[in-house]
């Protein structure tokens, strides 16, 4: 069965109703977060981010405004360094920004910011569990899955288990990580960022790692799952194709410290497919940001 | 190729090269002659264990007893220590260099005072052991939780998970290995923490009877005394490595 079959599989799953297990876990996230609603999702107000103290500083991040929407997807690029992966940490609250000010909904944010997706480079999958247990790691955490699933754990079970089917991982649920290839890896690492559906899925190069064929099979898998569940979402990547294919905006950060120095609206109808980033109107876009970067270096 | 039969072999090695010690050991005595009085030979110790079976036994038991407990002491307080030194770096900060010194004084010169403290017998033992065994165990339950990857920290964090649920989830899974390794060591110095106290203050215990067999210049009797306190001790570390290949496997990769 190929990947969009499965796909198409997970989708109708999800869309049964009631008798399906799924169903009674079911979030509703349409319910909880229309499309847009004015407000920004994520919303970062002359953010700073200073590395060090005393005589050492450096500056990361320097006085960055950037708005995310509601069921937005947005791309960041930019050279090594630049201070992307910084800029995810202060969007989940890891970092507390020096200056300026992060707000998710409205709300700003003080510490962690529960409930979201993350998926790094590396995969930081744990070792000690197996592929299905690092999947279902999310679930022992957020509410209101923490509570439940105790109880109701066949059918967390069976969610988890849909996922790794839909990524190809199925027959490697009982393994471990260091039983799996690099790419496996990284699949299982997304797995674990989306099982959840989390209203925010932060990105960083989580498919730098793996080979031409199975990125761009992750990346339709992504964009499906987006139009699904319209999460907002920002992935950082250095693939230009990979910006362009995924968002909705494309942000083109300079060197250290951080700014933003283009911001792309990519409007190509979706979904997309691949067979579309051969063509002009998308090459053309993917020319422009690259051309950006050009003369940023220069 | 790595067959089968290359690890049935590679099982027998150990018992080869002790067979192959005891039948030198043996060669030695005998060239040695008369003058093996100071060096028994194997057979004369073998001799010495089945005569004084009734007295080696109960005193094994003794020595088991006190290391046992000391040893268990030893592993609940190092972990508690060890996390809490692990988990905060202004306990370690506070902490690290008093045990640092704690360490460095010789044990020997503590039993005195235990025997003040807690009389002869096994307390002593008991407490002497425990002051062996815990350090190692400390050190590496504390340097096992400081190897957490920050980033998986980050994933937890993210996923709203509380310094509990952290601690829980990563960081004793993350900080077991470690422990387990210290756990081998441990053990045998919970055993040279007995001895060493059964030695200067006990009327039990295998280290007593080798002491009171050497005033009676019964040297077979000591030499049993050693070989019992060397088999116990291979056979609690091998336990130990049972234990930890049970609850590590992941950590031991793939062949
Ligand atoms: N924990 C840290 N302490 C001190 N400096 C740091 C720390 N993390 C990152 N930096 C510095 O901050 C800058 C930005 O780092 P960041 O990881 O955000 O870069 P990046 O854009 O993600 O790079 P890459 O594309 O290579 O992943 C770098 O110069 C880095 O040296
Ligand atoms: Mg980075």
């Amino acid at each position: 069965m190929s990947m969009s079959e499965r796909l198409a599989e997970l989708l109708a799953f999800d869309s049964k109703g009631g008798a399906e297990p799924m169903a009674a876990c079911a979030l509703a996230p349409e319910e909880q977060r229309p499309p847009h609603s004015g407000q920004p999702y994520v919303d970062l107000r002359g953010a700073s981010l200073v590395y060090g103290s005393g005589g050492e500083q450096m500056l990361a991040i320097d006085r960055l405004d950037l708005q995310v929407g509601q069921g937005e997807f947005v791309a960041v690029v930019g050279p090594s360094g630049c201070g992307k992966s910084t800029l995810m940490k202060l969007v989940t609250g890891l970092l507390q920004p020096d200056a300026g000010a992060v707000f998710i909904q409205g709300q700003k944010v003080t510490g962690p910011v529960r409930n979201v997706g993350m998926a790094f480079q590396n995969s930081t999958l744990l070792p000690w569990r197996t592929t299905l247990e690092n999947v279902l790691l999310p679930f022992e955490l957020v509410k209101p899955h923490r509570q439940r699933i105790r109880r109701h754990h066949a059918e967390y079970r069976a969610r988890a288990m849909h996922l790794l089917d839909v990524v190809g991982l199925k027959d490697f649920a009982e393994k471990y990580p260091w039983e799996l290839s690099g790419g496996m890896q990284q699949r299982a690492n997304v797995c674990r960022a989306l099982v959840h559906q989390p209203p925010l899925l932060m990105l960083d190069e989580p498919f730098g790692a793996l080979d031409a064929f199975t990125r761009e099979e992750l990346w339709l898998l992504t964009q499906q799952l987006w139009l699904k569940q319209r999460f907002s979402a920002i992935l950082v990547t250095h693939d230009l194709r990979e910006a362009v294919f995924l968002a909705d905006r494309v942000i083109v950060l300079s060197k250290r410290p951080g700014r933003i120095i283009l911001e792309r609206r990519v409007d190509l109808p979706r979904p997309r497919s691949l067979a579309h980033t051969y063509e002009p109107a998308f090459s053309e876009i993917v020319h422009e940001i690259r051309d950006t970067i050009l003369e940023a270096r220069a | 190729m790595k067959t089968s039969t290359n690890v049935a072999r590679q099982a027998w090695v150990p018992w080869v090269t002790t067979l192959a010690l005891l039948v030198l050991w043996q060669i030695v005595a005998m060239v040695l002659g008369s003058a093996s009085l100071m060096l028994p030979a194997p057979t004369a110790i073998a001799q010495s264990i089945g005569q004084h079976y009734d007295v080696i036994w109960p005193n094994a038991l003794q020595t088991l007893y006190t290391t046992g407990l000391g040893f268990g002491l030893a592993v609940a307080l190092g972990m508690v220590f060890g996390l809490a030194i692990g988990a905060s770096s202004l306990i370690y900060r506070g902490v690290y260099p008093l045990l640092i010194a704690f360490n460095a004084v010789p044990k020997v010169a503590l039993v005195p005072i235990f025997v003040l403290w807690f009389g002869i017998g096994t307390l002593p033992a008991v407490v002497t052991a425990f002051s062996l065994a815990v350090f190692p165990i400390i050190v590496n339950v504390a340097t096992g939780l400081s190897t957490i990857d920050a980033e998986m920290e980050d994933v937890m964090r993210s996923l709203g998970a509380t310094r509990w649920d952290i601690l829980t989830k990563v960081g004793i899974p993350r900080m077991a290995p470690y422990l387990f390794a210290s756990l081998k060591i441990a053990i045998t110095l919970a055993f040279v923490g007995s001895v060493l106290s059964e030695t200067i203050a006990s009327n039990e215990g295998i280290g007593f009877l080798m002491q009171a067999a050497s005033s009676r210049f019964d040297v077979p009797l000591v030499f049993a005394g050693v070989i019992v306190i060397a088999a116990m001790a291979v056979i609690a570390y091998q336990l130990c490595e049972v234990i930890e290949g049970r609850f590590t496997h992941w950590a031991k990769r793939g062949k």
